[in-house]
């Protein structure tokens, strides 16, 4: 139905967007390249190219490096099992017949909408202080003592703090493609005899197969650049380093540019893998 | 998959749900009370729950000492300007796209999304010495550019699968009855595209607004927005919970009524159309 005409019209609207995006794509990517071959430390006035492979090996062989991969793998894996397996049961709890639905709904997917400081900072200090905290009074009013969250077990408490952010992503998400099952199935298959568990396994679970894909993907994207959670509780101390805060403070703070640059670079090729996957899966979408 | 179901089924469901989505809600909750009380009964022990004195006072304070309207008013102009600045770019590649869609477009769209997989932190000091540069560090117009690029792919990916969903024959229709392209993009798609138009717009809104890598990074006294402005309320101990769940309250509630408003687009947005 395109004439000439309106193609090159086409082509010519595209242009903004694409341009700009590949702008924003190569042109720090490349300096990102460039500067992690350099030894680069502007605090110190030294930026001296090149030095090769160094800032890559420096990285990667340091105990650090290592450390923020295990942390990174352990948060990223304890919110991904939180939300995805909170997030089913609680999706199939909302799709039950209730009353008052549409408020339980916007009671759950509330707290993605709240900032990432804020609630990090609200955790921090009126749940998880141990003095004044809730959870604090909670534990007294059991006759526990108190737990001091962020200094006895940081780790766990931000995966506890993000956790809380994205469960209404993951149940949001899966909530929709529950609704999009057929009750007809599930019914005959009630009628068979199927048992509730039988019921979850053989029908419900396969059918969410694809929406936990996505869900698993796209929490992984964000999830592997989790700033502000760590910055306004622990900074990073106490084993809460991740990849990314350990690149934020190799550039930022200690203003070490080519080996943050290195990590940065490493911090790329580890989301593309990533998502690849999760752009075959979109990509298949596109088709249908 | 709604059932048939007994009474008894549904009240179960009923206690369980309304307990959980509580649960969940309550920190929110928790912060929107502790913003009417005074500071000693916000840390008082056993916590009051509803009988306290309720006031007001909070919300003066937090705006006399620090100047909220100020950090207010840089996280109104940096998510609401990179968002009509993100859509006067998308609408155009969105469009052209779905309706004259080439042998490329599934890979430029492809490509689109993964720029928005990039980690930031790998391109953090470019962009910040870019900055310096150019001498744009802690503005707010640098900032409406840098999160109208990192929020682009996901508008043009939104657009494009409301476009998607127009029939092409109007458009057909209307090329026959001698239309132009101009004519045809502001009298018949933009109509039809309102709906959509205005979902992206909404859920871009709640995207930049709690957008918290580049603003932390990227501002300081001048464009700091209220992520950046929360950030530097940590006190060390005690005696600030009221005032922080006042500023709290503020900088979350503009959104979390924008959310509720949102959340079935919400899904098709950040999915990028593969959960519908």
């Amino acid at each position: 139905m395109a004439t000439q005409h309106s193609r090159s019209a086409a082509r010519l609207m595209m242009a903004p967007a694409v341009i700009l995006l590949l702008g924003w794509m190569l042109v720090p990517l490349v300096m990102t390249l460039y500067f992690s071959f350099m030894d680069y430390r502007p605090l110190r006035g030294i930026a001296e190219c090149c030095v090769g492979f160094q800032n890559y090996e420096r990285f990667i062989t340091s105990s650090s490096f290592a450390d923020s991969v295990g942390v990174t793998l352990i948060m990223v894996g304890g919110i991904l099992a939180i939300t995805v397996i909170g997030g089913v049961l609680l999706a199939m709890l909302l799709d039950q017949p209730m009353w008052g639905q549409g408020i339980v709904r916007i009671l759950v997917i509330a707290p993605f909408f709240v900032m990432p400081t804020v609630s990090a900072l609200v955790w921090k200090n009126m749940f998880m202080d141990p003095v004044n905290g809730v959870l604090a009074h909670v534990w007294r009013f059991f006759g526990a003592a108190p737990h001091d969250w962020l200094s006895q077990s940081p780790l766990f408490s931000i995966i506890l703090i993000v956790s809380w952010q994205w469960l209404p992503f993951a149940t949001l998400i899966l909530l929709t493609a529950i609704q999009s099952l057929d009750s007809e199935q599930l019914e005959a298959s009630e009628m068979d005899g199927a048992g509730f568990l039988s019921r979850f396994w053989f029908i419900v679970l396969p059918h969410l197969a694809r929406a936990i894909t996505v869900v698993v993907l796209i929490q992984t994207i964000f999830l592997l650049s989790i700033f502000a959670e760590i910055f306004v509780t622990t900074q990073g101390s106490f084993g809460t380093r991740t990849l990314t805060y350990l690149i934020y403070q190799r550039v930022l703070e200690s203003q070490n540019v080519g080996l943050g640059s290195a990590g940065g670079i490493l911090a790329v090729i580890l989301a593309n893998i990533i998502a690849i996957f999760l752009m075959r899966i979109v990509g298949r979408n596109l088709d249908a | 998959m709604a059932r048939a179901s007994t009474p008894q089924k549904k009240a179960v469901a009923t206690v369980a749900a309304w307990t959980i989505g509580l649960l969940i809600f309550f920190p929110i909750l928790w912060t929107i009370l502790t913003s009417f009380k005074t500071e000693a009964d916000a840390i008082a022990n056993p916590p009051k729950v509803l009988f306290f004195d309720w006031t007001l006072e909070n919300y003066g304070v937090v705006q006399e000492r620090s100047d909220y309207a100020r950090y207010l008013w840089n996280s109104i102009v940096i998510a609401g300007g990179s968002t009509l600045l993100g859509l006067i770019v998308a609408i155009p590649a969105a469009w052209s796209m779905a309706f004259v869609p080439g042998k490329r477009t599934k890979d430029v769209l492809m490509w689109m999304l993964s720029t928005k997989m990039l980690p930031a932190v790998g391109v953090l000091y470019p962009i910040y010495l870019v900055m310096i540069r150019l001498g744009v560090l802690d503005t707010k117009g640098a900032l409406i550019v840098v999160l109208m690029l990192i929020n682009l792919p996901i508008i043009i990916w939104m657009l494009y699968t409301y476009f998607k969903e127009i029939p092409g024959e109007i458009l057909e229709a209307a090329r026959m009855d001698g239309a132009s392209l101009r004519e045809e993009i502001l009298y018949i798609l933009t109509p039809m595209a309102v709906p959509g138009i205005a979902s992206t717009l909404l859920l871009n809104i709640i995207l930049a607004w709690n957008e918290a890598f580049w603003t932390l990074n990227l501002t300081a006294a001048k464009a700091a927005p209220l992520t950046a402005f929360i950030a530097s309320y940590s006190s060390p101990e005690g005696l600030f919970y009221a005032k922080l769940s006042a500023a709290s309250t503020m900088a979350i509630a503009p959104i979390l009524i924008m959310g509720w408003f949102s959340q079935k687009q919400l899904v098709r947005g950040l999915t990028f159309g593969a959960v519908k």
